[in-house]
């Protein structure tokens, strides 16, 4: 039987999976327009016995012959330096890695790079591509340029930046939207991540106008020690919760000179250096406002200072030592001191720092983070917790990546790109050797539930539904047209009970454990059950198009599957579904005729039911 | 029945936040306090009385945590307390506005507003705190205070008293139904799950438990009887190529285990908590054949079930602002009828002893009726004083706690905080109010405000704990 298995795979993988039918005379016939190359006739001569005996005893599906939905024939030879590097740490685990199925990638990529499924057209077209030495590279140059990507990416970035109106940041929503675009437009036009991270702590103005000044106020703790603790967070991957006092102040003095003052527009505020502390001063006048800060507590009558001019009786003059408590020296997360000079923002002094390409933390966090999102799992692992007990699981792979970033002058598109053109990215999703070991260094693709804004827009893709989206706080800039898609949108204050559901990001605190995806029993309830699936399925002209009952079986089965599973469907799921139904009591006439079994007939609802279980496989639900 | 009415508190002392205000039992006497209404103190209370002056952080008073799940009836958008439970006959009608009455309930001094007769019959098992207040006016804030009591605004969004049930009884329940339910609709106001994250968010039924089938939104469905739920379930299970291809993933373990449990809900035993034509169809009647009677024998059958924390969001809401007298005529004999029954029938089940049940709005509402345009007769919102509703579960019935002055404009006597209310209800739970909330930044967070924090505090309602 082993032996028949291994057979069985062997040749699947060589041609792909394909519908295999029944003819008139009870033959099975081997349709191919779904194979990537045309299969011999001998290869089929050879697999119609082994097909039909299995169909006919209903074998289960057996664990090899449903990898072979998932991988492919290919060796993977490990070319690339990433590869090379990790078969390095493979080789000694004795993991051979397989390499994934042209479907698998095609759903795979998609997800990853745009957080969108891709079309049945686009899973289709990809499949059967015959140009298989280049069409992964090609569909993730594609990918790279569609619009989706910038949407997907401001959203993960969203939840590390805190971008989101109010809870527990007042950030206001229109700031959160400027936020937004600018981190969007970063992305799209592939700002150099230097100059992305320098733009996000050296800008200055309004919080409407100027969107990075609001990386600043989107912080819980706006005292340098709790800014510092943010940027240690966001471009350096380390908490500073195990840091020493000394080294956190030290950096926090780097962030002691950032001014707020409010303008007469509602809820705008400039972000500026404020070397004078100015902004802290009692009783300075704002535009539209009666003081910046609270007057301080009026002192005992017989204690009040006469050293104020006549002509500003309430401002007292303004001169560096009216912020005596400014630090004059700080020191950089790797120990060495400088002392602030008087005539440059310190932000800026810390942000050429932190951009040299000398400095391996810069680098090492983006490297390990982009990693790791598009791997499940960073090389540092969690991508968010860089110490030095915490040491990378493959050191000279980080050490690659990073060169990379860094000789090819900060291009993200170029780290994406070698990342995702690696054999490595496209290994299977089938974990076969279990350990530990193997899941840090990258054996198979780790299986992922989608996010929830990713889960809600497939769901929406495939039925054509649409979600409401609202936002607590009533102000225009939360108006959402009805077809947003939910990894558009802008604000993590603008949500829907589905996302607060499925484990999106609270966009509090920017650490990565913010966004749940563990699976709890009232997702279940809901995906399994719930009227508002229920209704999206029933109501669907997209499902209702597929499911015309004058069209035969295994096409609609064909169709479901490419457009909620993106694949073809195996022999063995097309005889499952075909059996599925009502059981026709055979007519009187044939009733004599033992030989002809009873006939399944499939009403609208038995069809909504096979899409409803395709939309509730982990197939469908899990990155894979 | 004797008057138990408490006309001031006996400060609990082991939790006064406000130090230095404590008063001692000699103290108390020489006030003449402990005079006439001195067997009204508990004696937990007169023990404590001649304790040590308090101060913060000093041991709790033993507090006997018995309620093992409480019902919260939320009045959301702000019920009137002028015409409900806290009525002011003599100030005219510039106050009492259409509702003139106050009529007699089985307890000796204690009156409702005249749309309460069920209720009247039943003061026996519940106490009302007419001095409730935190001068707040804003749906959200408000309601933010009233369900977490902590002041609105803070840095960190705290869960609600809800949640905060579902994080530390989680661990020991092991019912299917979800430890936190809310009936039928969520309230939306702030996220009630707070920085506990989506764990700890209610279950929100869907669904109208008066209709001729309670759909619970994912448990009961429409249209998918049970037939067709079990076909499709074994279809799910065929077609699983990926589970078959991967069979050792830990992954997929949890998310079957997650499953697994959704199904015990959707085709086990979790349903029939819901389904409430198993109850007899005169009970349902005596509940009242509209939306909240019904939510309130769902609720009942929770606590059977075992459910530690039970919300019935009242279906409409309070927000009268105008139109007022008409909306009251038609929600308060509802209200009435829905509240007594259930009061009665969690004591014939033997279930009040271990149930608290509370109900109150965010606010109330302006005691002085608006009589110009647009409100034509309307009132609006009031968070300086307001009536509460407490029962069972460890609270005692027939008493009075606080009052308001003359026209419930203001407290009068014995002001009663968020933090009190919630504090007691804590208390009798066996939750301890300063313990720590897991904060994902590791941010210290606890249950309830400290006094240091500036919370405002009268003290837990010792005097209405037995």
């Amino acid at each position: 039987m082993m032996k028949e298995l291994e057979e069985i795979r062997r040749i699947r993988r060589i041609i792909g999976a394909g519908i295999w039918e029944k003819s008139g005379s009870g033959l099975l016939l081997f349709r191919p327009g779904a194979l990537p190359v045309t299969p011999s006739r001998m290869q089929i001569a050879y697999l119609i016995p082994v097909f039909a005996a299995l169909m006919a005893t209903g074998t289960a599906l057996g664990t090899e012959a449903a990898a072979c939905v998932f991988e492919s024939a290919d060796t993977p030879v490990p070319v690339q330096p990433i590869d090379q590097l990790v078969a390095a740490n493979l080789t000694p685990l004795g993991i051979q890695p397989v390499l994934c199925s042209d479907a698998v990638f095609v759903r795979r990529v998609h997800l990853d790079v745009i957080g969108t499924l891709p079309t049945a057209k686009e899973a289709r077209d990809f499949i059967q591509d015959p140009d298989r030495a280049n069409k992964r590279r090609i569909l993730i140059d594609r990918l790279l340029a569609r619009d989706e990507f910038a949407d997907f990416w401001a959203m993960r970035w969203g939840d590390v930046l805190r971008i989101k109106a109010e809870f527990p940041v007042n950030l206001w929503p229109n700031a959160a939207q400027a936020y937004h675009r600018w981190v969007r437009a970063a992305i799209a036009s592939n700002k150099p991540y230097d100059r992305f991270a320098r733009e996000l702590l050296t800008s200055s103005g309004s919080n409407f106008r100027i969107g990075p000044v609001n990386f600043y106020r989107a912080i819980q703790n706006r005292k340098p020690d709790g800014i510092a603790a943010a940027v240690a967070l966001t471009f350096l991957g380390t908490r500073t919760d195990t840091w020493p006092a000394e080294r956190l102040n030290g950096m926090a003095a780097f962030f002691s000179q950032i001014g707020y003052k409010p303008t007469n527009e509602w809820k705008e505020e400039h972000v500026f250096w404020d070397p004078l502390g100015t902004s802290t001063t009692a009783n300075n006048t704002a535009p539209g406002r009666a003081a910046i800060a609270p007057p301080p507590p009026a002192p005992a009558p017989n204690t009040t200072p006469s050293t104020t001019p006549a002509t500003t009786p309430n401002i007292p003059p303004i001169t560096p030592a009216a912020a005596p408590d400014r630090p004059r020296c700080a020191i950089f997360p790797d120990g060495s001191k400088i002392e602030l000079p008087p005539d440059r923002d310190p932000r800026d002094v810390f942000a050429a720092w932190l951009i040299t390409p000398d400095n391996p933390w810069f680098a090492r966090n983006i490297s390990n983070r982009l990693w790791a999102w598009l791997l499940g799992r960073g090389i540092i692992h969690e991508p968010d917790d860089i110490r030095p007990d915490n040491p990378p699981s493959n050191p000279a792979l980080l050490t690659y990546l990073e060169r990379e970033l860094v000789t090819n002058r900060y291009d993200l598109q170029h780290l994406y790109r070698i990342i995702l053109n690696s054999r490595t990215y496209q290994h299977s999703p089938v974990l076969r050797v279990p350990t530990p070991a193997a899941v840090a260094n990258f054996a198979s693709y780790p299986l992922r539930r989608m996010d929830a804004e990713v889960l809600i827009d497939a769901l929406n893709k495939i039925t054509g539904a649409t979600d409401l989206y609202t936002s607590a706080i009533p102000e225009p800039f939360t108006y959402i047209p009805a077809d947003q898609p939910a990894i558009a949108l802008p604000d993590g204050s603008i949500t829907s009970p589905f996302l607060a559901l499925f484990g999106r990001s609270a966009r509090a605190t920017g650490m990565v454990s913010e966004r749940d995806n563990k699976p709890i029993p009232a997702q279940w309830l809901y995906l399994l059950n719930s009227s508002h699936i229920q209704r999206k399925m029933e109501q669907s002209a997209n499902l209702k198009t597929i499911m015309d009952p004058s069209r035969k079986a295994p096409a609609i089965i064909e169709d479901l599957y490419l457009a909620i599973m993106s694949r073809f469907p195996t022999p063995e799921e097309v005889a499952t579904i075909g059996a599925y139904g009502q059981v026709q009591p055979a007519k009187p006439a044939a009733a004599a005729n033992p030989a002809k079994p009873a006939s399944v007939v499939k009403r609208r609802e038995d069809w909504l039911d096979v899409a409803w279980a395709l939309l509730n496989s982990s197939e469908f639900l899990y990155l894979h | 029945m004797k008057s138990r009415i408490h006309p001031t508190p006996a400060t609990p002392p082991g939790l006064n936040l406000n130090a230095g205000h404590a008063m001692n039992r000699r103290e108390a006497l020489r006030l003449g306090l402990l005079g006439t209404s001195g067997l009204c103190l508990s004696n937990m209370a007169l023990a404590a009385a001649d304790g040590p002056p308090a101060v913060p952080g000093a041991a709790t008073p033993p507090i006997h945590a018995r309620a093992k799940s409480v019902i919260q009836i939320f009045l959301w958008g702000g019920m009137s307390h002028i015409d409900t439970w806290d009525p002011k006959p003599d100030a005219g009608s510039d106050y009492m506005g259409e509702f003139r009455k106050a009529i007699p309930t089985n307890v000796d001094g204690i009156q409702l507003g005249e749309l309460f007769p069920n209720l009247a019959k039943q003061a026996d098992k519940y106490s009302l705190i007419r001095s409730m207040t935190h001068r707040n006016n804003g749906h959200e804030t408000a309601a933010y205070l009233m369900q977490t009591g902590h002041a609105p605004g803070e840095r960190l969004a705290y869960p609600s008293v809800g949640a905060v049930f579902s994080h530390f009884k989680s661990p020991g329940y092991k019912g299917l139904i979800p430890p936190y339910v809310v009936l039928t609709q969520p309230q939306g106001r702030f996220s009630e799950e707070g920085f506990l994250g989506p764990k700890m968010k209610p279950f929100a039924t869907g669904g109208d438990p008066n209709a001729a089938r309670f759909e619970v939104e994912g448990v009961v469905s429409r249209g998918i009887p049970d037939a067709r739920q079990l076909a499709r379930r074994e279809l799910l299970v065929k077609m699983d190529t990926m589970g078959a291809a991967m069979a050792a993933s830990p992954q997929l373990a949890a998310s079957e285990e997650a499953k697994k449990l959704a199904y015990e809900l959707i085709l086990g035993q979790g349903r029939d908590v819901f389904d409430l034509t198993k109850e007899q169809p005169e009970l349902r009647d005596r509940y009242g054949r509209h939306t909240f009677g019904q939510d309130c024998l769902a609720a009942r059958r929770l606590v059977e079930a075992g459910v530690p924390y039970i919300v019935i969001n009242y279906p409409g809401g309070w927000d009268t602002h105008s139109n007022h007298f008409n909306t009251m005529r038609r929600q308060c004999p509802q209200l009435d009828q829905g509240l007594a029954m259930l009061l009665q029938d969690l004591q014939d089940h033997g279930l009040l002893e271990t149930t608290i049940v509370w109900c109150c709005g965010e606010f109330g509402r302006g005691p002085k009726v608006d009589w110009q345009p647009p409100w034509n007769g309307g009132r609006n919102h009031y968070g300086n004083v307001f009536s509460v509703l407490v029962a069972g579960g460890g609270f005692k019935g027939g008493h009075l706690v606080g009052a308001s002055d003359k026209r419930a404009e203001e407290v009068q006597d014995r002001p009663v905080y968020p933090v009190d209310l919630l504090g007691s209800i804590y208390a009798l739970s066996g939750i301890d109010t300063k313990a720590r909330l897991p904060h994902p930044m590791g941010t210290e967070a606890f249950v309830l405000p400290a006094a240091v924090e500036g919370a405002k505090s009268g003290g837990l309602l010792t005097e209405i704990m037995s």
